[in-house]
């Protein structure tokens, strides 16, 4: 293995515009998801005249904080679909883009170290299969082959009982999905505007018609809002509340290894998942805070949990050194399946919930809530994802494959 | 790590708590008149400020009792610690806690029978 150097960025990527008066739709939050909406908007529906508005700079959230897992081994149907949709977007993203953001099929192993995981991780494999989904139950010897330096002796506290694996599966460079969609979004005609807060809402009765904002008001004829774990927030300002908590997440990495780790590895049961980046920092990530909290940063106990979670499954670790530690705020709903589209006030529409695991799914957000936002009516997939779900009870309860390892 | 005063056991490392969400969510008086909406907010809708919140939180690993909370969700300071059966605290910067118009579980535990169920 030799490690992929970086691709080198065009020369300039999108302007920086003022924003003007009044826009078609106005979206909310230019992390990957508003990002790709506003792309596919264009792409898809033939609509230009749209302003991303964005508090920061440009996909400085979540996106720049995420540890970029992308994999669509969900077990429910509604899932599968719409994060199979994701993955095959993917597939074609960086040719369509044109711009290579090292998209990385090396696939994802999860890890079982109980019976019931086991119990689980098969169930799971069977469902991905019915669903199209690529999946395979690798028994311990099989799990050592796709990941040697994975240490599966029987003796140790949580031994390797076998894993779930999705070839199909692996990592991208978040920061250059982020730019490829925007470079292409401005192209068409997409206005991104950074630093620039949304600090309420116009309305029209119960209708929706522009948004406040730190550089003054913007009409606009519909509002998407992408605000990640700011979304109760935008959605309180707007006069509804949303079923979702806000709760910081937490990643590291080390210094720079030359390259071992072949694939992405994540355990539930021991609470960690470690990848290898591009360059060869060890990618760390675990689990959320366990309270509501919008400081980006993350406990320390959650660090030392995962990194003895680490040190046991990758001896070969042992002395590696963390270079950083960072959080960012993911909004988690009672299901763990995000909530894509209408709200209770007309024209205003909401991406939001993704919780700890939105980043593999940015290409069939942005596809789907494009949909919604054009045709004021939800795309097949994600229909089942609407806010009404909490209310008639058909939840799609996806803790099991989604939190917290992405 | 937060630093929690438990009421029993006096301060503690985070490590020896359990979080149990929002404070002051009461079970609803006569719930076979409930609509599914009124269920909804009860089961899964609940407050998400920036700022002040009043949460629960249980001493697992200690005296294993249940209180209350009011810690900024920015900062993270903790601003008062009290009893189940004690009311909220009527702290300075409480008066505009969040909660939108018709909501009344913050409301509620000013009302002093109204700590929390
Ligand atoms: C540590 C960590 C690890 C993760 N690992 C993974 C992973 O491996 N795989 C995976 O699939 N997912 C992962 N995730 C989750 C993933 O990052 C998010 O689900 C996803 O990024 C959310 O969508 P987004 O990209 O649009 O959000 P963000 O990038 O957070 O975009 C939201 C934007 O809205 C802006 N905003 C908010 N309020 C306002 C306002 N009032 N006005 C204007 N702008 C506003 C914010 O500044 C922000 O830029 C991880 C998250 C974290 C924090
Ligand atoms: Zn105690």
């Amino acid at each position: 293995m030799t490690a992929t150097p970086l691709p080198e960025h065009p020369d300039w990527l999108w302007r920086t515009p003022d924003p003007r008066s009044s826009y078609d739709v106005v979206i909310v939050g230019a992390g990957g998801h508003g990002l790709a909406t506003a792309y596919y908007l264009a792409r898809n529906h033939g609509i230009t005249n749209v302003a991303v508005l964005e508090k920061g700079w440009l996909a400085g959230g979540n996106m720049a904080r995420n540890t970029t897992i992308i994999r669509s081994n969900y077990l429910w149907d509604e899932s599968a679909a719409l994060y199979e949709h994701a993955l095959k977007l993917w597939e074609r993203l960086p040719e369509e883009l044109d711009y290579d953001f090292l998209f990385s099929q090396r696939g994802v192993l999860n890890l079982a170290h109980t019976l019931q995981d086991v119990r689980e991780g098969v169930r799971r494999v069977n469902a991905n299969r019915l669903n199209g989904v690529d999946a395979e139950w690798l028994e311990t010897d099989e799990v050592a082959k796709v990941c040697p330096i994975l240490n599966v002796s029987p003796t140790t506290r949580h031994p390797v009982l076998g894993g779930t694996y999705q070839p199909r599966a692996g990592i991208a460079k978040h920061d250059h999905v982020a730019w490829a969609l925007a470079r292409r979004a401005d192209e068409m005609g997409v206005d991104l505007i950074q630093g620039c807060e949304v600090t309420g809402f116009v309305k029209d009765g119960d209708r929706v018609v522009g948004v406040e904002t730190s550089r003054g008001r913007i009409l606009a004829g519909r509002v998407g809002l992408a605000g990640a774990g700011h979304s109760g927030v935008l959605a309180e300002r707007a006069g509804f509340r949303l079923p979702v908590q806000s709760h910081p997440l937490q990643a590291l990495v080390s210094e720079l290894h030359e390259p071992v780790h072949p694939t992405v590895v994540m355990s539930n049961h021991v609470h960690v998942y470690v990848s290898q980046a591009h360059k060869g920092e060890l990618v760390m990530g675990a689990g959320v805070d366990a309270y509501n909290g919008y400081g980006q940063r993350g406990s320390f106990h959650v660090i030392e949990h995962q990194m003895a979670a680490a040190v046991e499954l990758f001896p070969v670790f042992a002395r590696a050194h963390v270079l950083r530690t960072w959080g960012g705020i993911v909004d988690v709903t009672p299901d763990a399946s995000p909530i894509i589209g209408t709200t209770p006030v007309e024209n205003l529409y909401v991406n939001c919930g993704w919780g700890t695991g939105g980043f593999k799914a940015t290409p069939a957000a942005g596809w789907t809530f494009a949909h919604t936002i054009a045709t004021g009516e939800p795309h097949p997939l994600n229909k089942p994802f609407a806010l009404e779900r909490f209310t008639t009870g058909a939840l799609i309860d996806e803790h099991g494959a989604a939190a917290v390892a992405h | 790590m937060l630093l929690l005063n438990c009421p029993w056991c006096g301060p503690r490392d985070e490590t020896e708590y359990h979080y149990g969400g929002q404070a002051h969510i009461p079970f609803p008086g006569t719930p076979g008149d409930l609509t599914d909406e009124q269920w909804a907010e009860y089961v899964f809708y609940r407050d998400n400020p920036k700022g002040p919140f009043a949460e629960r939180w249980v001493h697992s690993t200690g005296c294993r009792r249940w209180f209350n909370v009011v810690r900024n969700t920015v900062s993270y300071e903790v601003l008062a610690v009290y009893r189940l059966d004690e009311p909220r605290p009527d702290l300075p910067g409480l008066a505009g806690l969040p909660g939108l118009p018709g909501r009344s579980d913050l409301r509620q535990s000013a009302d002093p029978a109204g700590g929390n169920r």
